[in-house]
């Protein structure tokens, strides 16, 4: 069964990999093995995985975070929320973001 | 139908991704040669100083030197850095190196002979993958040949150790060879054993077979031994042939796109935008490009200011020996050869003198794939195109 995603979660990048920005594009780089599913393998992010990963600073829960991303954008929370919960999903996946323990 | 979920994270293999306009980083991958020190003292070497050496060492970067230079590099837009040497692993702080370029999402290429892998290395590699191949200098398949090359009693059993951590673990890599007197009878036997290796994806590995004079022009006598151990111009096309159609293929691929008169200009290999910073903080166009004028010292300025201002005005340098312009500046081998002013500066002193020895290899190699006759001289050839296409053509009636 799929499992839901918790929105009031903290996410941030995971320490095992680097996202760099190159020339004004969002480039992952996996800094421990088990990342990618090749040892030499980059990431990248569209467009709306780029806006959403900058928004991973470290104090948003994902509901402020959609929030945001709906009021910037103009558009309906819940294709928003479709675009943020799959993302992480994919993220949390190959272990490039962590969900912050709670202070 | 259920509607396909948008993807939102794309692999890539190389930057810049394919199909995605943008502009290249400044510096789009740099070498840094981090000692000339080495635990061996091989015959052919342009570069070693012994392991020991004090003052070499001394004046070599430091660890926050290094670090400070793999974060420009890194600011700069370069996905990947090169160790090289000397023996890169001869340096203390090479984990501490290797670990600062990782955590800087740099992709880092090591060159070693291997005698330096340890199990805490191959841990270390497994646990953070340097995301390129190791590549693996091999001068031997045996204990006598191996070190008649590396002159230090115990490094064959050193190298053949670090061979076996590194396959253990599964650490991908690749094995390459230099072809010299003691090891010219094991090509066979090499290539055997380079196709047992998973890194090597059943290729054949890379040789060196023409051999740079000193770089720093530091040992007249070792020189001179130097060039006593390359093949002939002949018989070192004539190795290259027996690599078989791929070979073939290969260069007439490279005929068709790259051959073709140079003119005057010196540098057409993009030279500064690829930096090799050598031990001691010199950035050079290149690896053997180390004459004083054409060096950046980064201990006064930054990389930034090495690639934006120092290497574009002397990119920009033509020409003017008249032996230069008659020969090399209208030769249509000229991306076959491998004259270039680095070579020319090992060779000569200068950096537009031909070099004797590149041009007879050059015309080897095209005669030997039919692009010219023996004694001909390319430069005098002027219907070079259709010498190209009827080559081609030859080669893939002969398919």
């Amino acid at each position: 069964m799929k499992k839901t995603m918790d929105l009031n979660a903290i996410y941030v990048p995971s320490d095992d990999v680097v996202a760099r920005e190159i020339e004004g594009e969002l480039i992952i780089v996996p800094l421990t093995s088990g990342v990618g599913d090749m040892e030499d393998e980059l990431y990248t992010l569209n467009e709306t995985g780029r806006a959403i990963w900058d928004g991973l600073d470290g104090k948003k829960p994902l509901k402020d975070l959609i929030a945001g991303l709906a009021s910037q954008y103009a558009a309906p929370a819940d294709v928003i929320t479709k675009d943020v919960t799959g993302l992480m999903a994919e993220l949390l996946k190959r272990r490039m973001i962590v969900a912050r323990p709670p202070e | 139908m259920t509607p396909r979920a948008p993807v939102y994270v794309r692999k890539v293999r190389a930057f810049p991704a394919a199909g995605r306009p943008r502009r290249e980083p400044l510096l789009p991958r740099f070498d840094m040669e981090l000692t000339e020190r080495c635990d061996n003292d091989c015959i052919h070497c342009c570069i070693n100083r012994p392991a020991g050496d004090a003052a070499a060492k001394a004046a070599e970067l430091s660890t926050a030197e290094v670090k400070r230079l793999l974060a420009e590099g890194a600011a700069l837009g370069a996905l990947t850095v090169r160790f090289t040497g000397g023996e890169p692993l001869l340096r203390d702080d090479f984990r501490e190196i290797y670990l600062a370029a990782r955590r800087l999402g740099l992709k880092v290429i090591l060159f070693t002979n291997a005698r330096g892998i340890t199990p805490a290395l191959v841990d270390l590699f497994a646990r953070v993958p340097p995301l390129e191949t190791i590549e693996v200098s091999v001068y031997g398949m045996h204990r006598r040949s191996y070190e008649a090359v590396s002159r230090r009693p115990g490094s064959f059993r050193e190298f053949r150790r670090g061979v076996r951590l590194l396959l253990d673990r599964g650490i991908p890599f690749v094995v390459k060879g230099a072809v010299l007197p003691p090891n010219r009878g094991e090509r066979r036997e090499f290539e055997r054993w380079a196709l047992t290796i998973p890194g090597m994806d059943k290729r054949p590995p890379a040789y060196s077979l023409f051999f740079d004079p000193r770089h720093r022009r530091d040992n007249p006598a070792k020189e001179r031994a130097i060039r006593r151990l390359r093949l002939p111009p002949r018989e070192g096309a004539a190795w290259q042939a027996e690599g078989g159609p791929e070979y073939f293929d290969e260069m007439n691929r490279f005929g068709s796109k790259f051959l073709g008169p140079p003119g005057a200009g010196l540098f057409r290999c993009g030279m500064g935008r690829r930096v090799c910073i050598d031990a001691y903080g010199k950035a050079q166009g290149c690896l053997p490009l180390r004459a004083p004028e054409m060096a950046f010292d980064l201990r006064q300025g930054s990389l930034k200011e090495a690639v934006t201002r120092f290497f574009p005005l002397r990119a920009a340098a033509a020409a003017r020996n008249p032996a230069y312009l008659e020969r090399c500046a209208r030769c249509f081998l000229k991306s076959l050869c491998e004259q270039c002013p680095a070579q020319s500066f090992l060779e000569n002193g200068t950096f537009d003198t031909p070099v004797e020895y590149l041009c007879d290899v050059a015309h080897a190699q095209a005669a030997g794939i039919g692009l010219i006759a023996e004694g001909e001289k390319a430069w005098t050839i002027g219907n070079w195109r259709e010498r190209i296409r009827r080559v081609r053509l030859t080669a893939r009636r002969g398919r």
